[in-house]
């Protein structure tokens, strides 16, 4: 086994007197797919804000690609390549959706990497976002991408999510419930999309209370329950776990949980 | 007369302006090309012949303070509408400039036309690092702080009676001649009035709107917030320190008097008058407020009633804004019809 491209060790991080993690460890390798389930309040999204940055750790480190970037602030973790979309979607919603990408492209991992597929070297910022966000489904020749992100319906804005992490040609992306609020349709051409970027070689963390979809796509995942860490897993080994059902579903039986 | 009035109706066309005047689509046709330039050369010609028209030496005053005024309301509405920073530091600003402006002056012997660009660099820098501790949050932090210093520095240097105590600095030298000291400023506002219009439109500028709209997103995209209110708190604080410096040699001195709370509230409620978020309509406020409140003089301390009657006015009123209101005019067809 190769290193992995992220240690989590022992992170906890404690609100007041109240464990919103507890010594949560987990390594995640180069290129997978890691879906984390867990019911609600079980530290989901401070997991994401712990490695990502947004909040400091109480203890414990984060390592990417052996490098300790815990305690770094959050700009500084995206500017390494660690992305991440938020669960309350968040688009500059007074900006049309292709300037939206524009500010990613500003940054100064854009300007080295060139952006999703620049080779180094960064274009007219307006004409590289409208190429990234045509991939994601943004027509180039429909009036989309000109639209104000304010009028976008909740399908677009999350692939906008999406976009604006790819803009950085990121190492890794953490998904925080990307497909919440989007109707079936809307997902199945969500999946593809993420399939494809880990045909690309992007590493991803996907945080979803949508498991038939995550089943389908994740390699491993990791089920958190009260801010501790459950169980760790294959998508099958997790399924059959008696532990898990019963925290997580509450019922012996593996319903739909649509 | 009133069945007449009621067969008709009012029919309104926009001119979409907007669209015609995106990039070379402007030069395709002389009307389209007037429409566009018309009102910056109303303006860039007006400001200029202003000096010209003034009657006396105490009007030419007045022109000089409206544009301190005006830079002012500049620098607020540039941080509040495009930064998301509200800024109630216009007597910092102007203080720390002024204090440095004359310090130049009196104790290193440079000229005006030294002084003030110095003062405007020193004293932004200086305003900057102050300021420095409380870019990181959001929320009313700012406010506050900006609101804090000018009575915290007023106090300090009349405590401590450094920089003249509450004498001030006197003996600062003034400009060579009046023409020069009316068209230092004018050109100045109208430098940073298009500068900071300009700037606002290139990349960094939609930078400085997503720090506004959205702070957390910024700092996803591997930005950093900091940084970037650094620039913007360098630039507004500029703009005030070049009014501060410029006040010391218009006056020929510097006095605590300049960390007066008036240089916070009037450009506040210049940019209210104008209209905020459009730049020019802050300055054009300014012109407004501040000969109003000179012709007010007469009444004595029953000036700020008056003052605060027309501002009530506004914000019932027209609380768009002047120039919010008038460019929707401006690109609006209205004629009446027949029904």
């Amino acid at each position: 086994m190769s290193t992995p491209i992220l240690q989590v060790n022992q992170v906890t991080k404690t609100f007041g007197g109240i464990f919103a993690l507890d010594e949560v460890s987990f390594d995640l390798q180069e290129g997978d797919i890691l879906g984390v389930i867990g019911p609600n309040g079980s530290g989901k999204t401070t997991l994401v804000n712990c490695i990502t940055g947004f909040v400091g750790l109480t203890s414990g480190e984060v390592l990417f690609r052996d490098k300790i970037i815990s305690g770094k602030p959050a700009h500084k973790i995206a500017d390494m390549g660690i992305t991440r979309t938020f669960q309350v979607m968040r688009p500059y919603y007074s900006l049309a959706a292709y300037k939206n990408l524009v500010i990613p492209l500003f940054s100064p991992r854009a300007k080295r990497t060139g952006g999703w597929r620049g080779g180094g070297k960064l274009g007219d910022r307006n004409t590289v976002s409208i190429d990234i966000l045509e991939e994601l489904g943004f027509e180039r020749e429909s009036f989309v991408p000109y639209k104000m992100a304010s009028s976008l319906p909740t399908g677009y804005l999350k692939r906008l999510e999406l976009a604006r992490c790819l803009a950085l040609k990121p190492e890794i992306i953490i998904c925080d419930e990307v497909f919440s609020g989007l109707s079936a349709s809307e997902i199945a051409s969500m999946v593809p999309l993420i399939e494809r970027l880990q045909m690309e070689g992007i590493t991803l963390i996907m945080i979803e209370h949508r498991l038939r979809e995550l089943f389908r796509v994740s390699n491993r995942v990791l089920v958190l329950n009260f801010g501790e860490k459950l169980r760790e897993g294959l998508p099958d080994e997790v399924m059959a776990d008696e532990k898990v059902k019963e925290a997580y579903f509450g019922s012996e039986e593996v319903v739909d949980y649509d | 007369m009133k069945e007449d009035f009621e067969k008709r109706r009012k029919e309104r066309l926009d001119r979409g302006i907007k669209v015609r005047s995106d990039g070379l689509y402007a030069l395709m046709s002389w009307r389209e090309l007037c429409y566009l330039v018309l009102p910056r050369l109303v303006l860039i010609v007006g400001m200029l012949i202003l000096p010209l028209v003034m009657p006396s030496m105490y009007w030419q005053r007045v022109i000089s303070n409206v544009c301190i005024y005006a830079l002012l309301a500049l620098s607020f509405d540039f941080l509040a509408h495009f930064v998301g920073l509200v800024s109630l530091g216009g007597a910092f600003f102007i203080g720390i400039g002024g204090y440095i402006a004359a310090i130049l002056n009196t104790s290193f012997g440079l000229p005006p036309l030294l002084t003030i660009p110095l003062a405007t660099i020193i004293g932004a820098s200086f305003c900057t690092l102050l300021l420095l501790p409380c870019l990181p949050l959001r929320g009313v932090y700012f406010a506050i702080i900006t609101l804090m210093y000018p009575l915290l520095l007023a106090r300090v240097i009349e405590a401590l009676d450094i920089l003249g105590g509450t004498d001030g600095i006197l003996g600062v030298e003034s400009f060579l001649n009046r023409w020069m000291e009316q068209y230092v400023i004018i050109m100045m506002v109208l430098l940073f009035l298009f500068g900071v219009r300009r700037l606002v439109i290139k990349d960094i500028g939609l930078v400085f709107r997503a720090v506004k709209d959205n702070d957390q997103a910024v700092r996803a995209s591997g930005i950093s917030i900091t940084y970037y209110k650094t620039i913007a708190v360098f630039i507004a604080s500029a703009m005030g320190c070049l009014g501060g410096a410029y006040m010391v040699h218009l006056y020929m001195w510097a006095g605590l008097s300049m960390f007066a709370l008036d240089f916070s509230i009037l450009p506040i409620a210049a940019t209210v008058i104008g209209g905020s978020g459009t730049l020019v309509g802050p300055v054009l406020g300014a012109f407004i407020l501040v000969p109003i409140s000179e012709l007010l003089r007469a009444f004595g301390t029953l000036r700020i009633v008056f003052y605060a009657l027309i501002l009530l006015a506004f914000i019932i009123f027209r609380s768009e804004g002047i120039l919010v209101y008038s460019q929707r005019k401006y690109q609006q067809f209205e004629k009446w019809v027949k029904v």
